[in-house]
């Protein structure tokens, strides 16, 4: 019960603070933020972007963390546990993909411009819509299990490709990305792409992902518990 | 391991001679989709990079149309039971692997001599690099696309499904090999692309170890 009350507290102050409070070019105030030059109040999205696009990563991971403990262990509880992590995953990427998107029309002039970033959003987007084609083509429960379990550890061997190697053959624009300079990867000298945050927008940034993190797992456990209560009642329904 | 994988080979090489009926789609299917491209551009004078990303384009539908074959044949025709009866599955995989590479090699040379031949924009200037490029990326291809044609086959040949299932796993070879082919268009030198080619090389390290891994699951009903 706390732990509600305090993620409540968490997300109505991170969302008050995320969209009022007011960007200045000196701030005085511990409410006020920094201007960005080239960004301006677009710079707000990142308390709701990046918790949204962190967790789709969360939850890939751990739906291929519980594949690979179906396959060692055959226990279809564990399948529960990462259809319902694949479940929350596939609305975070969407919401990710989404607000990312938009955003980019105000800072870079369009919706997609196949960023190394967008690239990799998309490719994890593919891979949830591919996972649950997979899922939805199969009826016996025991091999749906496990091909869902291989094609996902499979779709995660990919990970390191999109994180590490996209970014420095593609051009970036997204904040944070890198450039290559004389062979060198060095952090970009655009203020837009490697810009610093100031101390109270970190604590909102990070509270914001704290938060998110704890509704995410909140919201799997209940996920994975009705999955799992849905099949017994399913089981009871056949034996009487 | 190797007299059996290379015994399963020749029975799929012969049941493939029987009907011919993977060989003449998939000429058939590089014929049709490279004269939808040729059509499609007309009179245009199209780029190099433009070019080097409709051969890729062309490589991977083709491969999606034919690789499949592979694995579903055995499920249709009930044979699946007796090759776990006579082999490993590492040594079934192995032999699948070797069938499809040699498919996918005939299969991209012939569409790399079409493309030299009917596109002005396609031509090799370091011969070198494209065909060290064209043989990592080519066993990339064959091995995603057999360990997914093991999947799809289990999971009830639905055909539609493999390339949905393929594209995402072959999606940072294919970027790769585009840029790779891009290189050995314009002349480029190894020492340009050497960080690509190191790309491909961890691509097919990466998915050749873990498809022999996965495989005994997908195999093992």
């Amino acid at each position: 019960m706390v732990w509600k009350i305090t993620l409540f507290i968490i997300l109505a102050f991170v969302s008050i603070a995320g969209i009022a409070f007011p960007i200045v070019p000196v701030p005085h105030t511990w409410y006020e933020f920094p201007l960005i030059p080239g960004l301006k109040e677009n710079a707000k999205i990142i308390f709701f972007h990046v918790p949204t696009a962190w967790l789709s990563v969360v939850a890939f991971l751990m739906s291929t963390i519980y594949s690979i403990q179906y396959l060692r262990k055959k226990n279809l509880d564990d399948d529960a546990k990462s259809y319902a992590a694949s479940q929350l995953g596939i609305i975070f990427c969407i919401l990710a993909t989404v607000t990312g998107a938009v955003w980019a029309k105000f800072a870079w002039g369009s919706f997609w411009s196949w960023d190394p970033r967008q690239t990799s959003i998309f490719a994890l987007l593919l891979i949830y819509g591919a996972w649950f084609a997979l899922r939805s083509s199969i009826e016996s429960e025991e091999k749906r299990a496990t091909l869902s379990a291989v094609y996902s550890i499979i779709a995660f061997l990919t990970v390191p490709f999109f994180v590490f190697i996209m970014p420095r053959i593609m051009l970036g624009l997204h904040p944070g990305a890198e450039e290559v300079v004389n062979g060198k990867v060095v952090a970009s000298s655009s203020p837009v792409i490697n810009f610093k945050m100031n101390g109270n927008m970190l604590l909102v940034f990070f509270l914001s992902l704290i938060g998110f993190t704890i509704l995410y797992f909140w919201m799997w456990s209940i996920g994975y518990r009705s999955i799992l209560l849905k099949e017994k009642i399913n089981k009871q329904s056949i034996t009487y | 391991m190797v007299g059996k994988t290379y015994a399963l080979y020749r029975k799929d090489y012969h049941s493939e001679l029987r009907t011919r009926y993977a060989v003449n789609s998939l000429a058939m299917f590089i014929i049709v989709a490279i004269s939808v491209i040729l059509f499609s551009i007309g009179n245009e004078q199209i780029t190099q990079s433009l070019t080097s990303g409709l051969f890729w384009v062309v490589i991977f539908f083709s491969a999606m149309s034919g690789l499949a074959r592979a694995f579903v044949s055995e499920e249709e025709r009930g044979t699946s039971l007796l090759l776990h009866l006579i082999a490993a599955p590492s040594t079934i995989f192995s032999g699948k692997l070797l069938f499809n590479l040699i498919l996918v090699f005939c299969m991209n040379i012939i569409i790399a001599v079409l493309y030299t031949a009917l596109f002005d924009a396609f031509i090799i200037r370091n011969f070198a690099l494209f065909a060290v490029s064209f043989i990592l990326g080519n066993i990339g291809l064959a091995v995603a696309s057999t360990i997914i044609a093991a999947i799809i086959s289990k999971a009830g040949a639905k055909g539609t499904l493999y390339p949905v299932l393929s594209f995402p796993i072959l999606l940072p070879l294919i970027l790769t090999s585009v840029q790779l082919t891009l290189y050995s268009n314009q002349g480029s030198s190894f020492a340009d692309a050497k960080f690509e080619l190191a790309i491909v090389l961890c691509y097919d390290v990466i998915m050749l170890t873990g498809s022999f891994m996965l495989f005994d699951f997908v195999w093992k009903d």
